[in-house]
């Protein structure tokens, strides 16, 4: 009953298209097969991601969301049994032609996790990583960006008294922004968010959300989460996946209120998941 | 409810009993070793009374005893009479006293330790005025001083040349200083530079560079150095004489005398004289000799400093070699190799490495790094000092790196246990900031498993340290001319050989000359080196400390 074959998809696809031509796209994922071995993981999944926009994958667990997530800064490259068909452009050029510089790719698509993994080094260090990376030396350069970094990540207030303490010993979601800090120090044009809030608690999640409702206005933010009142109260666009395979996908008030597909209905309502 | 035997084993009582007692019997056995060691050891160095004897000779004829009691057993009269002793004396008992008494006085009487009966002491006594000295050689001599002379001129006689005897033996020592430094450092300088200049000189010989010219300015340089070497040599000659100005006469506990030069005498004490205050502090300034001083009379006097430093020197540089490689084949192994049957087989080899018997490994230094890679060293950078080895003989190089190949196995294994500790997310997030593999490692990976290549280090550090067998093959001597570490440039000689604790307990023990001497101080090396051990064990512990400190992981 929730098979759904290949043509189904596609045809909706192309119903949707005309919808979002006019929209300025960052990423666009074309016919995406990703398989761990003999086992497919995504199927010919295709979406636009358009700018400046918060873009939310919703499904239940094991349906690829983060698979599909971690295929757009090419994490997946350090998993040695995933292989990969199919393109995703960035601005247009394809990050898996051969060639492309994977660490600057990085670069320019960050990344948050689930837990948060700040490094065992101090704040300043935590920030400062990316740029000390790129080989930024100038310790006034770096001042600034760090201080603009956690200012952006709405962190500055609480540690700018102990830059030089170890990250360790945050708090869960103090740790969890660092590392949005972290990632948006090195100015990045999107940022993926890998379900960021699961692992703290309401009044940090909270701030999380409230912060990538601020953080819209630069980045293109692509968040993987669970919590379908999360992804109603953060995204503007959301995308539902099942089994490997892009369900259904649009304007977030449009999937909540008026689904298209039944199975969608089904998952929000919270019939299965 | 009571409870019965089954009920008392179901409750698992037994087993920790069981438990305890194996914890307790390791901890006395542990506590008991070193407390055997430390005891036999340090007793040694403690001034113990002098006696003055009346003994009667197995022949009946009665003799003067002069010496220290050593040690003491009981005897069975059945043991003496098989030996071939009258034990008609004794009467009607089992067994006797029998103590070993330290008389001294080598030169004299031929040796310096013997076991007498103690039923045959007829009279002892501690008289105050018992003089014991410490020679340079010859061993101790325990007898009453006479007289003292300056240049063959009597100075003073019995009580008075005691007195006497103090501040003319601070001037030896003050001379003796002196001399110590112009024949080690500024003789032994000079005799290195001079080497120096003929290896330079062979060295233009047989690139055929030797124009005249160069070699005029070599054998001018060397003219500078004998002139300065005839004049050290003048002033020692000197010192000499000066040392050799005074000599004390001693009676023997024969009734002889004996002439000896305060130049002989490294130390005299009256110990029946003294108190507890001047005991202790004797004791101390004679352990800060053995800990500081060089070893004399083939190992059984004096100090023990080289083989010290030769150990802590090894084990360092082992260390130093040790670590960088271990930590880059562990990095490789973990992080890049395809794992496989391929890994798999060499992680099975490194394993058994450590397993490998450690004498063998000093088999193989000899053969390739001390004869192929020395030799081929030799021929290479160090012909002009053919056909006599520079790298091409045992020496402290090889033995560092004999144990550095002892050791890698636990460095690699420990390393690639740090590193499969390190969590996934870590490096996910650095490579996710736009971090290659490469620096992943270098910047976050690698300084946090340093506390785990720590680890592997405090193992390398415990095993090397107490290895004797395969140093014996690659660089250890019973005594080395110089220390591997000196005022003359390039400062550290790799290419020297040196001394080991563990051999040197090895040495003395068993290749004495003197068994009955050697005997305490076999047990004070021993204790000496468990505390090197020890030590270079807690210095790196603390380093370890210090960097888990710093790289905690994350705990939740």
């Amino acid at each position: 009953m929730l098979d759904l074959n290949h043509d189904m998809a596609t045809t909706m696809e192309n119903e949707q298209t005309p919808g979002a031509g006019d929209e300025d796209i960052c990423l666009e994922v074309r016919g995406l097969n990703l398989y761990y071995d003999d086992t497919q993981a995504l199927e010919n999944i295709s979406l636009p991601i358009p700018r400046k926009q918060v873009t939310a994958f919703i499904g239940p667990s094991g349906c690829g969301k983060s698979t599909l997530l971690r295929c757009f800064n090419r994490m997946n490259d350090l998993v040695d049994s995933a292989r990969i068909e199919g393109s995703i452009l960035l601005d247009g050029e394809d990050i898996y032609a051969p060639g492309v510089q994977v660490a600057q790719l990085r670069q320019r698509v960050g990344m948050v996790f689930q837990k948060p993994n700040p490094f065992p080094k101090s704040i300043y260090e935590n920030v400062a990583y990316g740029l000390r990376l790129q080989g930024v030396k100038s310790r006034r350069v770096l001042d600034e960006v760090v201080e603009k970094a956690l200012r952006g990540a709405a962190l500055w207030d609480e540690v700018k008294d102990r830059l030089h303490e170890n990250a360790l010993g945050m708090s869960g979601g103090q740790q969890q922004r660092l590392v949005i800090a972290r990632a948006i120090a090195v100015e990045p044009e999107v940022l993926l968010l890998d379900e960021p809030a699961s692992a703290l608690d309401p009044i940090s999640t909270l701030k999380i959300e409230e912060l990538i409702d601020e953080l819209k206005e630069r980045y293109t933010i692509v968040i993987v989460t669970h919590n379908m009142q999360q992804a109603a109260r953060v995204s503007d666009q959301t995308a539902f996946m099942y089994m490997g395979k892009l369900i259904e996908r649009g304007p977030t008030d449009t999937i909540f209120t008026n689904p298209r597909e039944k199975m969608t209905e089904d998952y929000i309502t919270g019939r299965y998941g | 409810m009571r409870e019965d035997f089954g009920g008392w084993v179901k409750s698992g009582k037994p087993w920790i009993w069981l438990n305890a007692a194996a914890v307790s019997a390791s901890l006395i056995m542990v506590v008991g070793l070193l407390g055997l060691i430390a005891v036999n050891g340090l007793g040694h160095f403690w001034p113990s009374a002098l006696w003055d004897m009346q003994y009667r000779m197995p022949d009946g004829k009665v003799q003067r005893l002069i010496g220290e009691i050593a040690d003491r057993e009981r005897t069975t009269l059945e043991r003496l009479r098989e030996a071939g002793m009258s034990v008609k004396a004794y009467g009607d008992v089992v067994d006797i006293e029998r103590l070993l008494l330290k008389t001294g006085n080598r030169d004299v009487s031929g040796l310096d330790f013997r076991w007498i009966n103690a039923p045959d002491i007829l009279s002892r006594d501690t008289p105050g005025n018992l003089v014991a000295l410490e020679r340079t050689e010859w061993g101790n001599f325990y007898g009453f001083i006479r007289d003292i002379r300056e240049g063959g001129e009597l100075i003073a006689e019995d009580e008075a040349a005691w007195h006497e005897l103090k501040p003319r033996l601070e001037r030896v020592q003050e001379i003796r200083k002196r001399i110590r430094t112009l024949e080690r450092d500024e003789i032994g300088a000079i005799n290195y530079r001079l080497e120096q200049l003929r290896l330079d000189r062979r060295r233009l010989e047989l690139d055929g560079e030797d124009t005249p010219e160069a070699l005029a300015a070599i054998e001018r340089k060397r003219k500078e150095l004998e002139a300065a070497f005839t004049a050290l040599q003048k002033n020692l000659e000197a010192r000499y004489r000066e040392i050799r100005r005074d000599a004390i006469t001693m009676e023997a506990m024969g009734g002889e005398r004996v002439s000896i030069p305060l130049a002989n005498i490294v130390r005299a004490w009256r110990p029946n004289a003294m108190g507890l205050f001047d005991k202790t502090g004797f004791y101390l300034a004679k352990l800060w000799g053995f800990v500081s001083e060089d070893p004399r009379e083939a190992n059984t006097e004096g100090g023990i400093f080289p083989a010290i430093f030769g150990t802590v020197m090894m084990v360092l540089l082992m260390s130093l070699l040790v670590t960088p490689f271990g930590v880059v084949a562990a990095v490789y192994l973990r992080e890049y190799a395809t794992q496989g049957p391929l890994t798999r087989l060499i992680r099975i080899a490194v394993n058994n490495l450590a397993g490998v018997p450690s004498i063998v490994y000093g088999v193989f230094g000899l053969g390739f790094f001390v004869y192929f890679l020395g030799g081929n060293i030799d021929q290479l950078f160090f012909p002009e000092a053919l056909p006599a080895p520079t790298f091409g003989t045992p020496g402290l190089m090889w033995a560092s790196l004999t144990l550095a190949l002892l050791t890698v196995p636990v460095v690699i294994v420990a390393t690639e246990e740090g590193l499969s500790r390190i969590p996934r997310s870590i490096r996910e997030g650095s490579l996710a900031l736009g971090a290659t593999k490469a620096e992943t490692l270098w910047r976050t990976v690698l300084p946090m498993a340093s506390p785990a290549m720590m680890t592997g280090v405090i193992l390398a550090v415990a095993r090397a340290a107490g290895e004797v067998a395969p140093l014996m093959l690659v660089g250890v001597v019973k005594l080395a001319p110089a220390l591997p570490l000196d005022g003359n440039a390039p400062f550290i000689h790799l290419d020297r050989k040196f001394m080991h604790l563990g051999f040197h307990i090895y040495d003395v023990g068993f290749q004495s000359p003197n068994v009955e001497a050697a005997r305490p101080l076999v047990y004070a090396t021993a204790l000496l080196l468990v505390l090197v051990i020890v030590a270079l064990n807690l210095t790196a512990i603390s380093i370890r400390n210090r960097l888990r400190e710093r790289y905690r992981t994350l705990d939740h």
